[in-house]
């Protein structure tokens, strides 16, 4: 029973989705495969739209066999029809002639990501495949389900195509790729333990600071600021270290550089994404933020946004004024 | 599709014990156990969008709120409608939305019904702390029949959403700079058909059909012209939605009291015009099934739809029936043989019609409509527009004095009057087509496969030894089946009945608001019932429609009752402010 191996193999390795969100492929593998509608489908996200992450685009340069043959074993699994491969549309005009040129027993097809970062969202993902406008659909059903097409349709991630790769082949040695930027001697992705702290990854790559720093960890729009006291920890979502000189930062750049990616990068669907954000951004334009404004607006993207970016926005937020902002007019 | 075994599902809202198809979302849940939820986007004729996440509940053992129109209920399911957490949010979200929103209330026809408005007034929602965003928005006009206006715009797409569903595609959403906005689409093959689909679905008053009611108002001051009115079938089924009255109330009297109350000396009945369309109609059918030329025949009385065939299908414009639409008819009857009678002048004769409709400001300005200088209808005014000037003048419908309609034009059959619903004109034309070629009266008036809500209806009619395949195209959206099927066999019909507005005119894009399938359905009955009450059924055995002939259109019926079409072409959007 060579499924059931796999499904085996894939919960034995503890692989989770290495896009950010972190659900178990091989559950993931399994509800695609029990589907009893056909045809199916397999999608490869490489849409990798947040700054500050770039390890999607070091598999491809570094690692394509790898990354296409997890493509093609979930595929063969779940009895794909046929695997898309979702490009950001720089890697579109790079890789879809290598991809698209090798003959395999799933066709694979490359689609050009349009619609910025929210179209890396896997139910938007699915829209902009059909041709539909780049916005997130309601969930339930999921993409597992009723994914592109309406037909069951499995989604991952390119470095979790990658590593189950590497697990089908007996290969993984319980690495993940960490993107490194800032402030900091060498950038780059690294591929390194997954359990590793985010100081020793520092340390081991050469970038620990010799100055008043703090990191933002995950991605470089959604993930939470860590002051250098905070740093025992292992590096949440999609596996980015960027790393800020303290007394360098201008606070209101900072915060204008993540709203202003967000309301660029949105899909305006909702109102706390597309309002709230535009409200959060007039007051950092001012360098005057009105506290109470602020946490209602929060609060409610929070708890009621569409789709994980409006849910996301807080994050950085908080994190960076309690942390940072707040903590050095107290300082003053 | 075999159905599948329906499962039932528990749960408990707000303490009450709830069972419901497995499926059904909490928002419905709620709403069918009487729990209000408040919502702006959500349109039972459309999909669910989620947008304006006012909807939001708890669910007991679940992190935040839940939008509870886009989550189905689960079996066990306890969930709260209200909380102090709900409140914040919902506030939040109303803040969020009126800062987007332009308010001009004062003009806005969704007053005294806002949903917006009372929500914020619900809420206690601070109005002020926020700059309105969409101030310096545009206004576009399109044609002479619809304004959008963009300031008001809250980005739900319903609009966006109906346009489609119509099979318009116009309205669309286009990413400008930092924002996704709401506009008409630049594609020059995609133009607005007038249907008025995205002002009946627009939660916010974003749109609203080009007023004309200021110009009538002066029409009425003047004292030169004789002001005459004329009113569709179906608005005396549905204006009385606007004073309170439940859907359906049929108000026929109290309507022609109303309108006569704001000083119009004469009042017709658009349903005898009605009956004009379909005794040429039903004889052009007739011709045409004799002949086998030009089939199928297809309605024309819907402008929306006959700008949709000659926009994007000119190829059927020969199957267009040539007969002119009810009120263009009886437009043309007033001002030359009715005048005549009243000794008047008839470029001293204003007619306004009061329509369910939007396409209909864009129809009376068809020029080979007109005669010679002389326009059959002045202005259009919607039902909503009606309402907002008896309003104006503290005239409420519901307590006037009854009037009939005047004669010799006021009298309609019961088939002039079901013209309002969809399958109403097809029917009409069936009963008297039927017994012109026969001879014989028809045993069952009642061609009841035409009726009801259903998106297309066929029916096979026995007309002597032949059978006539007809369909009834409910909806401008579905008219791609029929096309479909003609594509596949060009005789599979031989008469088909179009109207764009789902329901038919009865719930058209000048129809009060809201409007949704069960009103429509109330407003449609309400039609039939009149038709049943009635006890003249056909238009050729109207005696008033009898004499009109005998004295007067048996003459001139070619000139008045007949129009041309010609292929279109857009008809680029204006930024009018």
């Amino acid at each position: 029973m060579v499924s059931l191996d796999v499904i085996q193999q894939l919960k034995n390795s503890g692989l989770t989705g290495r896009g950010g969100a972190g659900f178990p492929t091989w559950k993931k593998w399994q509800i695609v495969h029990d589907e009893k509608k056909f045809p199916k489908y397999v999608i490869c996200n490489v849409s990798e739209g947040e700054p500050g992450v770039h390890k999607d685009e070091y598999l491809l340069d570094h690692h394509i066999d790898e990354v296409l043959d997890g493509i093609l074993a979930a595929g063969e699994y779940i009895q794909a029809e046929r695997a898309y491969i979702y490009l950001r549309s720089d890697l579109f005009l790079r890789f879809k002639k290598n991809i698209e040129s090798r003959s395999t027993r799933t066709p694979l097809v490359c689609v050009k990501e349009e619609g910025g970062y929210i179209s890396g969202e896997e139910s938007t993902l699915i829209s902009v495949i059909e041709g539909s406008l780049a916005q997130p659909k309601i969930r339930p059903p999921f993409p597992t389900q009723k994914g592109l097409f309406g037909k069951p349709t499995l989604v991952n991630n390119c470095e979790t195509f990658y590593v189950a790769s590497k697990v089908l082949q007996k290969t993984y040695t319980h690495t993940r790729l960490y993107t490194i930027s800032g402030n900091v001697a060498h950038e780059g992705v690294f591929e390194r333990s997954d359990t590793e702290t985010i100081a020793d990854i520092l340390k081991a790559t050469g970038n620990m600071p010799d100055f008043d720093f703090f990191v933002q960890v995950g991605g470089g729009a959604s993930g939470p600021i860590l002051l250098s006291s905070e740093l025992h920890v292992p590096v949440p979502g999609s596996g980015a270290i960027i790393v800020y000189d303290r007394k360098a930062v201008k606070p209101f750049e900072l915060l204008n550089s993540w709203v202003d990616f967000f309301m660029q990068q949105n899909c305006d669907k909702c109102v706390p994404c597309r309002e709230g954000l535009y409200r959060i951004s007039e007051m950092i334009k001012k360098e005057k933020i009105d506290n109470d404004v602020l946490q209602d607006i929060l609060f409610t993207l929070m708890s009621t946004s569409f789709c994980p970016l409006g849910r996301s926005v807080p994050v950085p937020i908080i994190t960076f004024i309690e942390k940072i902002l707040y903590a050095k007019n107290t300082a003053d | 599709m075999p159905k599948t075994q329906q499962t039932n599902v528990r749960c408990i809202i707000d303490g009450k014990d709830i069972s419901v198809a497995a499926g059904t979302t909490i928002l419905q849940a709620a709403k069918k156990t009487g729990i209000p939820v408040p919502t702006l986007c959500h349109h039972p004729d459309l999909p669910v969008s989620g947008s304006c996440r006012l909807c939001l509940v708890e669910i007991e053992g679940r992190d935040g709120l839940f939008a509870s129109c886009t989550t189905p209920v689960e079996d066990g399911m306890v969930i709260r409608t209200a909380s102090e957490s709900i409140s914040r949010a919902r506030k939040i979200n109303l803040e969020l939305l009126f800062a987007q929103h332009t308010e001009e209330c004062k003009d806005c026809v969704l007053q005294p019904n806002c949903t917006l408005l009372s929500l914020a007034r619900e809420y206690k929602v601070p109005i002020a702390r926020f700059q309105d965003r969409k101030k310096d928005y545009p206004v576009y006009q399109f044609g002479p029949s619809i304004q959008f206006d963009s300031r008001k715009c809250i980005d739900c797409g319903n609009c966006i959403a109906v346009c489609k569903k119509q099979g318009v595609g116009f309205l669309e959403t286009k990413k400008h700079k930092t924002w996704h906005e709401t506009m008409p689409s630049a594609d020059k093959d995609k133009d607005c058909v007038y249907c008025g689909q995205c002002i009946v679905h627009c939660p916010v008053g974003a749109f609203e059909a080009v007023g004309e009611f200021e110009d009538v108002e002066q029409c009425l001051s003047d004292k030169s012209k004789t002001v005459v009115f004329q009113f569709a079938p179906s608005i005396r089924s549905s204006i009385g939605e606007e004073f309170g009255l439940p859907s359906g109330s049929i108000i026929t009297e109290q309507l022609v009291g109303a309108i006569k109350a704001l000083g119009v000396p004469y009042v017709f009945d658009t349903s005898v015009g009605a009956d004009v369309t379909t005794i040429e109609e039903a004889g052009e059918l007739v011709e045409r099934l004799e002949s086998g030329e030009r089939l199928p025949m297809f309605t024309s009385c819907c402008p929306a739809w006959v700008r949709y065939v000659e926009l994007h299908h000119p190829k059927y414009i020969p199957n267009l029936t040539t007969v002119r639409s009810p009120h263009i008819i009886l437009g043309s009857i007033i001002k030359q043989f009715w005048a005549s009678e009243q000794k008047l002048k008839p470029q001293d004769i204003t007619v306004v019609s009061v329509m369910p409709c939007t396409s209909k400001k864009y129809e009376i300005t068809r020029e080979e409509l007109f005669h010679g200088a002389l326009k059959p209808v002045d202005y259009v005014l919607t039902t909503r527009e009606l309402a907002f000037l008896l309003h104006k003048k503290r005239i409420d419908i519901s307590k006037v004095k009854k009037q009939h309609s005047d004669n010799p034009l006021g009298i309609p059959s019961g088939a002039g009057v079901i013209y309002g619903a969809s399958g109403g004109v097809m029917e009409s034309a069936l009963r008297t087509a039927y017994e012109r070629i026969t001879g014989k009266k028809l045993a069952k008036l009642d061609f009841t496969d035409v009726r009801g809500q259903k998106g297309i209806k066929r029916a096979r009619v026995r007309i002597n030894k032949k059978t006539v395949n007809v369909a009834v195209v409910n909806g401008l959206g579905n008219i791609h089946i029929i096309f479909d099927e003609l594509a596949k066999n060009p005789h599979a019909y031989d008469y088909i009945e179009v109207m764009s507005c789902p329901g038919g005119c009865i719930g058209g894009g000048g129809q009060p608001i809201p409007t949704n399938q069960k009103i429509r359905e109330q407003r449609a009955q309400s039609l039939y019932d009149i038709d049943y009450a009635t006890s003249v059924r056909t238009a050729h055995e109207n005696p008033f429609v009898q004499t009109l002939y005998a004295k007067f259109l048996s003459e001139h019926a070619s000139e008045l009752c007949y129009t041309t079409f010609s292929p279109s072409k857009k008809d680029k959007p204006k930024i009018i402010l």
